[in-house]
């Protein structure tokens, strides 16, 4: 789906990317632990997370994330925004849960991102 | 280049990594492997923040066929490295976790991302990790061929 279909679908305020309207959000990877959004997301993929500290955008830069959409009614603060603008990393807010959020996403075409469950890594330090 | 991340910074946590990133990718270093790299030094850079005595230093390296991540602290030293290694082991105070980091996914993280690992403690004195990136990924390591 189309970045203006993910904000339509989820009834939500594109902050950041409005010359981005058509870039294509087909996988994304849900989570308020950043820990684990920087352990086992792959490549292109949104983010939809409630955290709204300066650190996510620092995330989103390190991992090529296209899209973060903040769910919860999180307002990000100014300084993330400009990051985000000079990133071109488009920034989407909504008042929706994080599973409601998902669950129009995934309706809409969406699907999870190429992921590993913790438990399938193999361990040998 | 040697960079400087202070402990308890955690306003800037990620910043230092944000700029190896980018100057990786002026080296003319392929986005794929730039993330990777982007990986490590974040997870380094937030283990020195969260855990370190006195922070440490990142020092990056682009060297003909690796990309070379080396870390340093003076303390206080992990006592049992292999559960520190193990996903999901933490010794993360609060302030860290309401941020959404100490998850206990960093140590493991870095060597999932690395072609080489190697990390040594003293109680005490400190650590070194040493991370070695394939600049060339297009034959192809685990991780890689994942996520064709």
């Amino acid at each position: 789906m189309k970045l203006q279909d993910v904000a339509k679908a989820i009834d939500g305020d594109i902050l950041v990317g409005q010359d981005q309207l058509d870039l294509m959000v087909d996988r994304a990877f849900a989570a308020d632990l950043l820990s684990d959004v920087l352990a086992l997301t792959e490549e292109r993929t949104a983010l939809v997370t409630g955290m709204t500290n300066p650190q996510v955008m620092r995330v989103a830069e390190i991992l090529n994330i296209i899209a973060v959409i903040f769910v919860r009614g999180k307002t990000p603060p100014d300084s993330l925004l400009e990051y985000a603008r000079r990133l071109h990393i488009p920034v989407v807010t909504t008042r929706k849960t994080m599973f409601e959020t998902c669950g129009l996403m995934y309706a809409g075409g969406a699907r999870a991102c190429r992921s590993k469950a913790v438990s399938d890594m193999g361990v040998d330090a | 280049m040697t960079y400087e991340v202070r402990a308890g910074d955690i306003e800037h946590g990620g910043s230092v990594s944000a700029r190896i990133k980018t100057d990786l990718i002026e080296a003319g270093v392929s986005p794929s492997v730039a993330r990777r790299a982007g990986i490590v030094s974040f997870e380094a850079e937030m283990n020195l923040i969260v855990y370190s005595t006195a922070g440490g230093t990142i020092a990056v390296a682009v060297e003909s066929e690796f990309i070379v991540i080396r870390v340093e602290d003076r303390g206080p030293g992990i006592e049992d490295i292999k559960l520190a290694m193990t996903p999901g082991y933490s010794t993360a105070p609060d302030w860290a976790t309401d941020l959404g980091f100490g998850a206990g996914m960093g140590l493991f993280n870095m060597k999932r991302n690395a072609d080489r690992f190697e990390i040594e403690s003293r109680v005490g004195e400190g650590t070194r990790i040493a991370c070695w990136i394939q600049k060339d990924d297009s034959a192809g390591r685990p991780l890689h061929k994942e996520a064709q």
